[in-house]
Formats: structure tokens, sequence, C-alpha cells
């Protein structure tokens, strides 16, 4: 990909943005297209087979991550609003499609991937102009997007570019919210008591809201706020900068 | 016995791999003048409660004698037959610490070795200036136990001995040519952090070390 | 394994004290850690060199094997071999008992551990003890290593006075830590004297020049392997190095990363018995190598990366899930990440498969790795072996975790998430009946509201904005 600009993008939504957060979904296109790119959301889109995979059922994730291999043509990159997903299509889809027809396919996609907030930094070196009230903002950065993915700077200096926007850290902030997907099912009483520390960690910090890169976390962290009653907002961070930065 | 050494070294040999690079190995150098090198590992020594003490051929015997004198060390277990035995028979048997020969096997003076000694005393072979440790190759004249039985184990090392790191020590005295029974790094006194994490000496090893550096 | 499992996490949860004392521990840890590898870029250097050190001695571990053990001969040392834990422990005791020896000492060692080798051995009349000091510790309270470097990480100070007042009552109570080590050091003082034998483990083995290397804090391991005219070692197959060369580099992160230490006290390195003149030192020494599975494990070219380990730790000290558990939860020999990858393919999947689910796949153990095991990526793979059904691969246990529910459920996930058309009028329907759906999710919703379904997704949204590639 190297340093030129890409004039185009495919947007690969992921299944829970599609149908628990497309305002997340739609303000990740609109931040990327105010950058002056189009942007293709391919209709055929589904999942990255991520949920399968982690389970261990890899014939069963390979059929739906293959199912989105011919989605994107040509040299565009594709942006994911997911750490996971996009660590799924980046550091997993090679090693699941080994031996297979489809590798070659798997490793350009694979190729191809960034997660949105690392596209706007590191590629899109986007400028942000806030707009918004005075806000104290804690991020929980996902796993896979600081460790899989590298890009736990993004979110930070994208926060930071906002003027308004008092970025406040919580304890044991690199520490996972006990997510992990099948695990939560699986698992329940460890990964109830990883959210609940997690939650007791950020509202600790009094910030009026918490974002996040990954949906995964954001359903489990603000599912846990709001069970517990009073405590910040949750929303995905891509919401989160459009609507600070959105002219009205 | 054979049968088992025989099912798993076939095992391991059944499985083929390609052969993977060659490994580049490196002697890890650093350019660490001689007092850099004393600097620095009296400083790892001493944040690890060593004792380092600048002293000088001349009077490193008296420096000795003040330290033990002032750690209530009545007798002092040395070697006799190595280059430092023999002037500490001539230069501290009138100060009233009383010097012990190791020149027995252990078994013939174990408990008088294990309850009765205060202090001891040994050469070392060079010191390790990235992470603060002494070398000693321990022989006959100078046996193992000299650096581990007594509470206080002193040290004289030579400043030029001292190495920048462990690898190059390794590489330069040409240890892999020949090594002997027992080799060690001494890296401050014995130590434990078992309970609850908080650090107590003299655990099982000496509780003060002492190191003498003559230039 | 379910239940057992299931009912050690829900012990280890029930106690709070216990979950405060590890996060404090935990921190310190890895606050310690991060403090002695200041620089970034020099620290992920050196993993790329222990791993390709590690790697290296792996893909010639048959002739490396052979070349220690010749060295060994040649130095004197007696090598044994032993298949599993059991004949390990066997050898053990033929040795012990040529030697006619009633006590012991010993050194710590995991392997022994894994052996379960004091256990045995006191079957059979001999007296075992723990020098190491958090292993004595477990021993006199009666229960196994909770850590693999701190065995005694669980315990607090006051616990630890209180089993010492029990254990001990003619010495007057104390929780000062410098006089609970000063009464330990008093005991073993003794018993180091008096021991017939000493035990230890092994951190590396060099090919080159058949050395065993002994790394320690306390000097226990010094005491066992030089006081008692025996020395037994035991460790597993995969510890050896090729050359003398690859063993600063393996120290300097093995200590950096288990306990932030630029080096521990003592660095040991034995090549052999007692020599004609030497006036200390054991007159024999023996090893025993132990396989127990790791020949099978060596036999798998992803899995291997798994004998990369030096036991440092580090994996157990930042994972989020030993944080809230402890060891004991665990069940196994070896806690942690790095047991949930290892036990389950040395005690098969049937019985610790559930170990690789017990994970978030957070990544926080692969990231400080000293050795770059993909911990993560290998916990993943162990799922796949579990439910996997079409019998090639080697590790115990295959396809045992499959459950015919759960397949069904994933087979149709996966033909509607590849059939697009399809996909979309389910995800539609979804939307559209969001309020019909069931907002009890089982665990899930015990602590947290059920996720809100969108009004529309986002596939019915972006049509209107036209920015769909038809």
């Amino acid at each position: 990909m190297g340093n030129q600009m890409p004039r185009t993008v495919y947007f690969f939504a992921t299944c829970l943005v599609d149908m628990f957060y497309p305002n997340a979904g739609l303000a990740g296109m609109a931040l990327i297209k105010r950058e002056g790119l189009k942007v293709i959301y391919p209709r055929n889109q589904t999942c990255c087979g991520q949920p399968a995979y982690n389970a261990g059922y890899r014939d069963e994730a390979r059929k739906v991550a293959a199912a989105q291999l011919d989605l994107f043509p040509g040299e565009h990159p594709i942006v994911v609003p997911s750490g996971s997903c996009a660590g799924m299509m980046k550091h997993h889809y090679p090693d699941l499609f080994f031996d297979k027809p489809e590798h070659t396919k798997a490793v350009d996609v694979a190729d191809r991937v960034w997660e949105l907030t690392g596209f706007l930094t590191d590629v899109l070196n986007i400028k942000l102009k806030d707009l918004g009230e005075p806000l104290q903002v804690a991020l929980h950065t996902s796993c896979s997007t600081r460790r899989e993915m590298g890009m736990a700077h993004a979110g930070e200096s994208l926060l930071a570019q906002l003027d308004a926007v008092e970025v406040v850290e919580q304890a044991h902030k690199a520490e996972c919210c006990g997510f992990g997907g099948s695990f939560a099912v699986k698992q329940p009483e460890i990964s109830n008591a990883m959210v609940r520390d997690k939650t007791e960690a950020l509202r600790a910090t009094e910030a009026a809201l918490v974002v996040s890169q990954d949906s995964g976390c954001l359903m489990n962290i603000g599912g846990a706020i709001e069970h517990q009653g009073e405590g910040p907002k949750t929303q995905h961070i891509a919401e989160f900068l459009w609507e600070r930065t959105r002219e009205r | 016995m054979n049968e088992s050494r025989r099912q798993i070294l076939d095992r391991l040999r059944a499985v083929s791999r390609e052969e993977g690079g060659v490994l580049q190995r490196r002697v890890d150098r650093r350019v660490w003048n001689q007092d850099e090198k004393v600097q620095r590992f009296a400083e790892c020594m001493s944040a690890v409660r060593a004792e380092v003490y600048r002293t000088s051929e001349v009077s490193w015997v008296n420096d000795l004698q003040r330290i033990l004198k002032s750690k209530g060390a009545g007798n002092l277990l040395y070697a006799p037959a190595k280059a430092h035995g023999k002037l500490l028979r001539e230069d501290l048997s009138s100060s009233g610490i009383e010097l012990v020969p190791y020149d027995l096997e252990v078994e013939r003076w174990k408990r008088r070795l294990f309850e009765q000694m205060d202090a001891s005393i040994t050469g070392c072979r060079g010191a390790i200036a990235e992470t603060g440790s002494l070398i000693l190759w321990p022989d006959e004249d100078e046996p193992r136990l000299l650096s581990l039985i007594p509470p206080i184990h002193c040290v004289l090392l030579r400043a030029e001995q001292i190495y920048s790191t462990f690898s190059e020590a390794i590489d330069i005295q040409g240890w892999a040519d020949g090594m002997p029974t027992n080799a060690l790094l001494i890296s401050g006194p014995s130590k434990s952090a078992d309970i609850a994490q908080v650090l107590a000496y003299g655990v099982h090893g000496p509780k003060s070390l002492v190191i003498l550096i003559i230039p | 394994m379910s239940g057992e499992f299931h009912d050690g996490v829900v012990k280890a949860l029930g106690d709070d004290a216990l979950r405060q004392h590890l996060r404090r521990a935990m921190d310190s840890l890895i606050a310690k850690r991060l403090a002695v590898f200041p620089d970034q870029d020099a620290l992920q250097e050196l993993r790329r060199y222990g791993m390709a050190i590690r790697g290296n001695a792996l893909s010639k571990l048959p002739q490396l094997l052979e070349r220690f053990e010749a060295r060994c001969e040649e130095n004197g040392i007696h090598v044994h071999w032993a298949e599993t834990t059991d004949e390990a422990n066997k050898t053990v005791f033929e040795i012990l008992q040529s030697h006619d020896v009633k006590r012991l000492v010993k050194g710590k060692s995991m392997v022994s551990e894994e052996m379960g080798l004091n256990h045995f051995l006191e079957a059979k009349g001999i007296e075992c003890l723990e020098s190491d000091l958090g292993e004595f510790i477990i021993q006199l309270a009666g229960e196994t290593p909770s850590h693999i470097v701190m065995p005694a990480l669980h315990k607090s100070k006051q616990e630890i006075a209180e089993l010492f007042h029990e254990k001990f009552p003619d010495i007057p109570y104390s929780d000062d830590v410098d006089e609970l080590t000063a009464v330990a050091r008093g005991i073993l003082r003794e018993k180091f004297m008096q021991a017939d034998a000493g035990i230890s483990g092994v951190n590396f083995l060099i090919a080159e020049t058949g050395t065993l290397c002994l790394v320690e804090n306390e000097g226990n391991g010094r005491m066992s392997t030089t006081v008692p005219p025996l020395h037994i070692a035991v460790t597993g197959i995969e510890k050896v190095v090729e050359e003398l060369a690859d063993v600063p580099p393996l120290l300097s992160l093995l200590t950096r990363s288990a306990t932030g230490q630029p080096i521990t006290t003592y660095f040991n390195m034995i090549k052999g018995p007692r020599q004609p003149g030497e006036k200390d030192g054991p007159q024999e020494v023996h090893l025993v190598l132990l396989d127990n599975g790791r020949s099978r494990i060596f036999a798998d070219e992803e899995l291997q990366a798994t004998l990369r380990c030096i036991r440092c730790g580090a994996c157990i000290n930042h994972c989020p899930i030993y944080t809230r558990l402890g060891g004991h939860a665990y069940g196994t020999v070896y806690p942690g990440p790095i047991g949930s990858i290892l036990e389950p393919q040395k005690e098969g999947l049937e019985r610790l498969g559930e170990l690789a689910e017990a994970s978030t796949l957070c990544g926080a153990c692969g990231e400080v790795c000293p050795v770059r095991i993909p911990i993560p990526k290998l916990l993943n793979r162990l799922r796949w072996e579990g439910v996997r059904r079409d019998g090639t691969g080697e590790t115990s246990g295959q396809g045992r975790r499959r459950k015919h529910s759960e397949s069904l459920a994933w087979k149709a996930w996966s033909s509607l998430a590849s059939r697009p058309a399809l996909y979309r009028i389910a995800v539609k329907s979804a939307c559209r009946f969001r309020r019909m759906l069931p907002q009890q999710l089982g665990p899930w919703t015990h602590v947290r509201k059920a996720p809100e379904i969108a009004e529309k997704p986002l596939r019915e949204l972006v049509e209107v904005q036209g920015l769909t590639d038809e």
C-alpha cells in the first residue's frame, strides 16, 4: 500500500455493526468520505467468519470467509470498523486458507485490510476539528486493535485531536474487558468478573462516555454498565468522532 | 531404560523438518571503558544490597579486616593455597579474626562449616558489568561451598577483569573450551520474595556479599 | 475436567481477598518487568533472538540430545531417559535406593511437580523436603504450587505466619518476613547437612559442553546440588540448547521476563560430580530426561512452538484470567496461558481441552512471551483440535470436545452467513421483529443488559445512501 493515498476504499462493516451499531458503520464511512475518498460498501458482505474460527469450527469459518473473498476486486484498501474482525481477516485468513485454492485471494485480501482508526491516522493522516462541548471520555482500546493490529496509538491520537475532549485514563487500561466472543458464553463467571472490574475502573474515571473500536467490547461493557444502572454511556469511536466533527 | 531412550529418540527423529536457517549468533558487547564498567558493576551490585568497596593492592587486607570487624565476624574461612590466602596468613593473623582454611573434604567438618563460620573470602574469575555479576570457578583449592555457607561472603575482584556482558566474558575467556565442574555467576546476596513478594536476604546463602575491587 | 475446572473457577472467584492479593502481585510483577526492558526495540530484537535460539535447538532436538548425552557421559553425569512420569519416578527411586537414601532435599523443579515425585517417594518411605522458600511453605500447607516461578504467590504474609506458628509451635509467632525467613533458614540448614541426596530441576541443558544450568535467588538450588553426596536432576527433553553462547540471551530473557531482575542471584552451571582433589560437590550426578508427551507435541509443526517455553511465567503474570483465578483453579501442574496450551496436549483434550477455551484470546500472553510463542494462536488451534473430525495430526483427544448441538448450530450459521441473499433477509427480519426476540440470554444477561438490535441494519441504510457497490 505504501504511502500512496488511496482514492477508493471498501468498507467491511462486520456483522455486529450491521445489526447492532449501524450508526457506527455510517459514521466510519462518512469520516472516510469527508477526506475525499470514495467508499464502497460491498452489498454481499456478511461476516468475517471469526465467531466460528475462535470456537474451533474452522470448516464453517472458512465457508463464511470464502464468501467474502470476492467482494473486494482491485487494489483498494479494505477498512473494517473493528480490531478483531480486521485481525481475523489480516492475520488468520492466510492460515485458514493455507493449501486451499483460495489462498492467493485470501492473502491478497489480508494485505489490504485496515482497522478503521489505524486507517484514519496512518493512511489518511486525518485532521479533526472538534465542534463539540467539553467532555470527559475514556477509551477502551480493544485487545485486537491494540495487540493483533498494533494500532493502540490510533484511537489515542484521534481523541487527542479533539480540543474540547479530555481523555481520562482508566486503571489497567490495556487489560481485556472479558468479552472474547464464545468465551463470554463458555466461561460466563470469569467473563462477568472481568467486565465488572473493567466497568468499575471506567466508572472511577468519572468519564461521561466510553468509546471503543470494537462492537464486542461495547456490547460487553455497555451492557454491563446499563445493567448496573448509572454510569458512562458507551459508543463506537467512529460514531463519536463523526458526531464531534461534523458540520451541521 | 535404553528402550525408552530409543523410543523417544525414534519419535523425535521421525519428524522430518525443513532445515531452518543457520542461527546467527552474536556476542553482545558494549563500548564501555574501564571506569564505566566498574561504575556499572558497582551500581548493579549496590542495587541488590551487595557492598562494594574500592580498595588497592596494598590496603585490601586492612579494609577487609575493618569490614569484618564492623560486621562482628570472629573468623574467616579462606583458601590457603591461593595467592590471596598466603597474603591473609601473613597480614591478618594478628587481627583477632581467626583464619580458618578450607582444606578438608566437606564430609569431615560439615557441622563446623555450617554452624561456626562467620565469613568467607574468595577470589573470582572476573565480573560482568551489565548485570553486576561475579564469575566464580571453584576448584580444588577454593571449593564451592566457600561462597555459599558462611553468612558473609567477601570477594576480591580485579577491575581489569570486569567484562561488559556475560556473552563477552564467555567469548574472551574461552569458556566453551573447558569449564570447571561447577561455574557460578553470583549477583548479590542470597534473597527471596516468596513471602508476599517482600524481599528477604540471606535465605540459604550469604546474607552479605562484600566485594573488594582492586584497580 | 469440566466440572472440576468450573468448581475451581467458582471457588476462586468467590475469594475476594485472593483476588485482591493476586491483582497486587501481578501489577507489581508487570511493573518490574516493564522497568527492566526500557528499550522496546532492544526487547523485540532480543525476543526474536530468543525465539531463534530455541527454534534452532528444537530443529535439531534428537541430535542435540545425543550430543548432550555424550558430553555428560564424558563429564561423569549419568543420563537416564523416561517416557512417562511413572518411569521417571521409578528411575529416581532406583538411584536413591541403590544409595540407601532416607532423606533428601529438593530444589525447585516444576518437572518434579509434573512427576508427582514427592508423593511417589514419600509413599516409599523417603523424606523429601522442599528447600525453595515458596515450595517449603506450600509443602508445609499440603498444597501445590499456584505459580511456576513463585509457588506460594497465592499466600499472604499473615497466612504464612499462621502456618509457621501451627507447624512450629515452639517458635514464637511472627509475621515479620525476615523472621519467617530466618526460621526457614534454620530448619533447612540442618536438613541440607543431613540429606543423603539432593534433587533439582534444570533451566537449560547445553549440548556443546554437557552442562546443567540452574537459575535461582535463594541458594537452595546450590545447596541441593552441592552439599549432599548424590545429586539427581530431573528435566524435560526440550530444555536443551545447542551452544554455551545461546545461554546469555536466554538467561537475560528469563530473569527479566519472570521477576524483572536483570539477573538472578545465582546462575549455577554444573558439569559433573566432584573430581579427585576437590573438597565438595556430589560424588555422583544423575540426570533424568522426561518425555511425558513432549515428543508428541514435537511432531506437530505448529504446536511444537509450545516446547520453546523457558518457564519464565510472564504469560501467567500478564493473564487477566490468571489474575482473577490464581493457579489452583486450573487444576493442573502448569497454570495460566502456558498451562492452557501445554496441559491439554500433555494430558489429552478430552480431559483438559476446556482450558484452551478459558481465554479471551486477548493476546497479552503472546505479547510478552520472551521466545515469542504465539500462545493465542495455539489456543485457537487446540480449540480446532478439540472439535475436528478428520483424524489427522498427533494431538491426543482430537475431536473429543465436539458437541452435536454446537456443531449443528455452527453449520446452520455458516450456511446462512455464506449465502448473502438469505443472510440479508435474516438480518432484516431480525431487525424488524427485534422486539419479539428474547431479552434474557443466559449468563450473558446475569450482569449485562441484552444487546439491542438496530431498527434498521446498516445494509439497509447504506442502500438508501447509495454507498453500495451496485
